[in-house]
């Protein structure tokens, strides 16, 4: 069940489109926000809330790269692999985080901290090697910087 | 040289607008477009001033805006493209972060010309703390009386809404943009009819790219003729070029067109790493055509890259030393655009994953010789006649290459093994 709050949310970002449905996207962010992923119940709902047919919802959360369709771990890891972070090393970065996390590329940790995953260029390849953690970016990455991220975390 | 995007980013919290009006010009340009010039006269200005978009194609932003029909009936949109995705570029996201304020005052001049009332600002999901300062910006702007309604007394109205995305370079592409703003996968459309005529929820829309609207306020304030006297005859202004890759100094440097490419990477961005060789040098994102070291001399604007057999996209320069296994470099790229096709035409969906297994088979020492005719007949069928351009896009990287490093996927064949023991890896 989405929070009170989270449907609050939903209902003010609507008013910005002639079309209910221009809402999708907004509330697949406040959901994901809101449960850390988007499960088949959630679906059910967003469907419910903006007059779409489920499976239409469905498609279109498949369709993109951001929103979790699966649980993750508490912390998302995401790794740019893309040209100019791979110039830098950006491969090397997913392997080292494999050992450091003991948990393969696209897998989650059984404790459900980690799911470490590769994506694309993230809009940081002056600072390459790149990665973003649930919605924060960290940059120039070397070995030593991700012991002292990774110790950071709660 | 003078710099007018990049001019306030050293100000001490540049984002907000108490700086935006201190340095006394802040959404003047404005005022004097609401108040003192007509929707036609605004878009003449830009007209000559010659100003190409910032997003990629480069088409003339004047031009562009005078399709968008002048009756005020039915609703019209604005969407202002801030998916920046193409690999390589992160200079959008440099206006979000250290002057958003000029964005903002360019997006009303904007609207103002072309008679709307609704902007959306498509930015990328991953954008989410530029999202924050976005918002943040465009408050202020509504409480000084910039935004909302009967701005400055002149009776225009105008609101701007953040749509974020979720992660599909598709998206960038304008009409896969607004189908993703209608909360549909982001798909992009057959064309024509052209977002002017049909654009979101089947309106007129004009889609530019952000920075694009960035230059607007500036050409108001100063006119089209300064703007002119700036860069080459046909690529009008200052633009920012992202470099990355093995350079000294990576970062955004915001110089006119026609800057030779040498001088970005040896003066701007500090040379080479470790003072290795240059071995080639991606121009203007992900999308164009390497060009090798032999040719940086090469001018940074429209004409020349053409004349180079390259483009000039989104000025994101990626460079490349000569430690750089060059098949490496068409494995992450054509990995890339098989992840990245919609599936919605076969020669886009069948190429880039094709492209994909054969270079990677090159790579691991499993090639074939006749694997790179195979190549490149697979590219020459990716071009042209697809719903939109990521096709194109797809081939144009793997063409480069191997017209500039054919003997290097040779050597791979021959050698069954990668010859370059330092490469990065994949
Ligand atoms: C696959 C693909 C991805 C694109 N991505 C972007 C993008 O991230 N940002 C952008 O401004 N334009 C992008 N474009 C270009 C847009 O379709 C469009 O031409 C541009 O936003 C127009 O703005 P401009 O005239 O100001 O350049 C992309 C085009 C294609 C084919
Ligand atoms: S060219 Fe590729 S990305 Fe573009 S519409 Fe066709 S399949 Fe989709
Ligand atoms: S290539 Fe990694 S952020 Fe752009």
């Amino acid at each position: 069940m989405l929070s009170e709050d989270a449907i609050r949310a939903i209902e003010g970002v609507i008013k910005r489109y002639s079309e209910k449905r221009g809402g999708l996207l907004p509330t697949f962010h406040i959901v994901q926000k809101d449960r850390g992923w988007i499960s088949e119940e959630a679906i059910e709902e967003i469907a419910r809330i903006l007059d779409i047919p489920p499976i239409e919802v469905k498609e279109a959360v498949s369709f993109y790269t951001m929103f979790n369709t699966r649980e993750v771990g508490k912390y998302h890891i995401q790794v740019c692999t893309n040209l100019s972070c791979s110039l830098l090393g950006g491969r090397h970065i997913v392997d080292y985080l494999e050992r450091r996390l003991g948990v393969d590329v696209g897998k989650t940790r059984e404790d459900k901290r980690f799911t470490l995953s590769e994506v694309e260029c993230l809009g940081s390849c002056g600072t390459a090697p790149v990665m973003q953690i649930n919605e924060d970016y960290y940059e120039n990455l070397t070995e030593d910087k991700i012991d002292r991220i990774i110790g950071s975390l709660a | 040289m003078e710099r007018y995007l990049t001019k306030n980013f050293t100000v001490p919290n540049s984002e907000v607008i108490k700086a935006y009006l201190n340095h006394g010009e802040g959404y003047k340009a404005m005022e004097k477009a609401l108040k003192e010039l007509s929707p036609e006269q605004i878009i003449e200005e830009i007209k000559r001033s010659g100003l190409r978009g910032r997003g990629g194609a480069g088409f003339p932003t004047g031009l562009k805006w005078s399709f968008m029909p002048r009756d005020n009936g039915r609703p019209k949109y604005i969407c202002c493209n801030a998916d920046e995705s193409e690999p390589g570029t992160f200079k959008d996201r440099q206006i979000i972060e250290n002057d958003p304020h000029q964005l903002i005052e360019g997006l009303i001049i904007g609207a103002y010309a072309m008679g709307v009332n609704t902007v959306y600002i498509y930015i990328r999901g991953e954008y989410a703390s530029q999202a924050k300062i976005l918002q943040k910006a465009i408050d202020e702007a509504y409480e000084n009386g910039y935004l909302g309604k009967d701005i400055l007394g002149t009776g225009f109205n105008v609101d701007i809404y953040i749509h974020r995305g979720g992660g599909a370079y598709i998206c960038g592409e304008e009409t896969g943009l607004m189908e993703s703003i209608e909360g549909k996968k982001g798909q992009p459309r057959k064309k024509p009819p052209f977002p002017a005529g049909y654009g979101v929820w089947g309106y007129p829309t004009t889609i530019n790219n952000l920075e694009t609207f960035s230059h607007i306020p500036h050409i108001i304030k100063k006119g089209a003729n300064w703007f002119k006297g700036i860069g080459t005859e046909k690529s009008t202004g200052n633009t920012l070029f992202g470099v990355s890759g093995h350079v000294k100094r990576p970062g955004v440097y915001e110089l006119p067109f026609g800057v030779s490419l040498k001088e970005i990477i040896y003066e701007h961005a500090g040379g080479i790493r470790n003072d290795n060789e240059l071995k080639g040098v991606i121009p203007g994102g992900s999308s164009t055509k390497i060009l090798p070291a032999n040719m940086v001399d090469v001018k940074m604007d429209h004409d020349s890259l053409m004349k180079a057999g390259s483009s000039i996209g989104t000025g994101a320069v990626i460079v490349m030393d000569h430690t750089t296994c060059m098949v490496r470099v068409g494995c992450v790229l054509s990995r890339f655009y098989r992840h990245e096709s919609c599936g919605q035409c076969t020669q886009c969906r069948e190429g880039t994953a094709w492209m994909h297994q054969i270079i990677s088979r090159i790579e691991r020492g499993e090639g074939e010789i006749n694997d790179l005719d195979t190549l490149l007949d697979i590219a020459s069928n990716m071009e042209g006649n697809t719903i939109c351009a990521l096709s194109d896009a797809g081939a144009w990287p793997i063409q480069g290459l191997l017209k500039h490093f054919r003997d290097e996927f040779e050597e791979h064949i021959k050698e069954k093994r990668c010859p370059l023991p330092d490469s990065f890896l994949v």
